[in-house]
């Protein structure tokens, strides 16, 4: 119990500690204005668009891929080696540490493919990154709905396919979103996978299409807690908690969101 | 046995066999779970299966609609035929289920609502009007005896009500099928006695439109209901004869008499 109690400490200390430093900084004109005078005044809106980009694309990128992924493998695929080894490579996808993805998205995104550093390119490392929590996310939560649905489905003369859309899926989106959710939140804090790929220290216009490069939060929080001299204290906390809201927002979402359906469960 | 079955087959020559099923045999890896089955259904029969536990009773009906095919294991031989045409053969498999309304032993209420339970066969082949769904839920649901006690909350959860509530749902829903072929497997494990009554009432009913299969635990059910019954012991079938001469000891086989009289199973 006391242990467990221990557990929430580092989160209210990193929150107070942020929001004590930082809390000042934060206002309307911090998020939408520009960083001024070499990034040691002004505000994070570049950043924070950035962000947004970049999270947004990669999910247009994995969601589709990794639901699709997951519903072969929970409904169509048997148990063989070809999806065994489908399931190692996920487990050990999962487990590639973001810097090695980062120089992956390198070598395939931006030279090879040759989107340059670009936010497709960023946005792709990010997919990459992300796809097994996808998988597993919506692969349970397909699981999770009872077999005999599907069976007495199947009975009634449905294809897979439309057991699939008509019964199966309608159960399991809850899932998959929660699943969706903690990927946004990943996205937004990682820095590594984008770094090389596409996200730029200092840039004085905003991104216009996938192909340009653009600023991001984590990697702005990076830069002006480390790379760059002269900047008041409060500014680097200030992102910090930034970015920390975001993600806690994200992960509360997600909890809300798996509370709210478990009211509502329906078998 | 074989020259038994054989000979009731040839009793019933006169109307044509809505089912036949010929040297049927079933397994899963290695084990056998039916063998050498022989029999054939008469149209608008209730046509009983009676046996103890692992006698290949629900193996035999998942064989009839080709369920095998989502049973990686499961190995089916011999051949069964549906208005003489061979279900292996079948090309459209999902035609021929949509054809064949199954009910099984613990009721599955599908989680949507009653009325999109019912309206969902019917939306899988195509109907769209909702005047025309309205129609088919409120027909099924009555047929089903359940309208009465659900025509206020159509819109709450199916997978929400009663136990033998939702396996009258079930039986709408392989009602809205319209099928030729109604299968029931142990349909009464999950419900209570006055719920069962009232759902023998009604297959009695439903007889005159359709070939009812009724496998059953309860010996008195058969009774009750089938015209003929089948006895399965261990993966073979004993037995087939008229329901009522297996109760009054016209049997061909001791065991059969041993079971219908309750000395074993």
């Amino acid at each position: 119990m006391l242990m467990t109690g221990l557990l929430i400490l580092p989160v209210v200390l990193i929150l107070a500690t942020l929001i004590h430093k930082g809390g000042g900084i934060i206002s309307a004109e911090f998020l939408f204005s520009e960083p001024i005078k070499g990034m040691t005044a002004g505000g994070i809106f570049p950043a924070l668009y950035g962000t947004v980009w970049l999270v947004a694309v990669a999910l247009i990128i994995s969601v589709p891929l990794g639901v699709a992924a997951a519903i072969y493998l929970s409904e169509y695929a048997g148990d063989n080696w070809f999806t065994r080894i489908i399931n190692l490579a996920i487990i050990n996808l999962a487990g590639v540490p973001s810097i090695v993805h980062a120089l992956f998205g390198v070598g395939a995104f931006v030279l090879f493919f040759e989107f340059g550093t670009s936010i497709l390119a960023a946005s792709l490392t990010l997919a990459i990154m992300t796809l097994p929590v996808v998988i597993v996310a919506t692969r349970e939560s397909l699981q999770s709905v009872p077999h005999a649905f599907r069976e007495a489905c199947w009975n009634m003369g449905a294809t897979r396919w439309q057991t699939i859309r008509r019964v199966v899926l309608p159960n399991a989106v809850s899932g998959i979103l929660t699943g969706v959710i903690l990927e946004v939140s990943r996205t937004t804090g990682e820095t590594a996978p984008i770094m090389f790929t596409g996200a730029a220290f200092f840039l004085p216009f905003l991104p216009e299409s996938v192909f340009d490069q653009t600023m991001a939060l984590s990697l702005h929080l990076y830069v002006v807690a480390t790379q760059v001299p002269g900047v008041p204290d409060e500014l680097p906390y200030g992102v910090a908690l930034v970015l920390i809201a975001i993600v806690l927002l994200m992960n509360s979402l997600s909890i809300a969101f798996r509370m709210w359906l478990r009211g509502r469960k329906k078998w | 046995m074989v020259a038994a079955t054989q000979r009731v087959a040839e009793d019933m020559t006169s109307s044509p066999a809505k089912l036949e099923v010929k040297d049927l045999s079933i397994s899963y890896g290695s084990q056998t779970i039916l063998s050498g089955v022989n029999l054939s259904i008469q149209e608008h029969e209730i046509f009983g299966i009676i046996g103890p536990a692992n006698a290949g009773k629900t193996s035999f009906v998942k064989s009839i609609n080709r369920m095998d095919m989502f049973t990686s294991s499961m190995k089916v031989e011999g051949q069964v035929l549906i208005d003489g045409r061979d279900t292996r053969a079948v090309r459209n498999v999902y035609a021929l289920r949509s054809q064949i309304g199954v009910v099984f032993p613990l009721p599955v209420g599908l989680p949507m609502t009653v009325y999109d339970n019912v309206a969902l066969a019917p939306r899988l082949s195509g109907i769209r009007d909702r005047k025309k769904l309205d129609e088919i839920v409120e027909t099924c649901l009555t047929r089903a005896a359940l309208w009465d006690e659900v025509k206020d909350r159509l819109d709450s959860l199916g997978s929400l009500l009663s136990g033998g509530q939702q396996q009258r749902l079930t039986i709408a829903r392989a009602l809205s099928q319209k099928p030729q072929l109604l299968m029931l497997d142990e349909f009464s494990i999950a419900v209570d006695p006055v719920t069962t009554m009232r759902i023998e009432d009604v297959l009695k009913e439903l007889k005159s439109e359709m070939t009812i299969i009724l496998v059953t635990n309860l010996v008195q059910q058969a009774r009750r209901l089938a015209d003929r019954t089948a006895f399965f012991l261990e993966g073979e079938c004993v037995e087939v004869g008229v329901t009522e001469d297996l109760f009054t000891g016209e049997v061909k086989d001791q065991r059969t008499r041993d079971y219908v009289e309750g000395r074993f199973g």
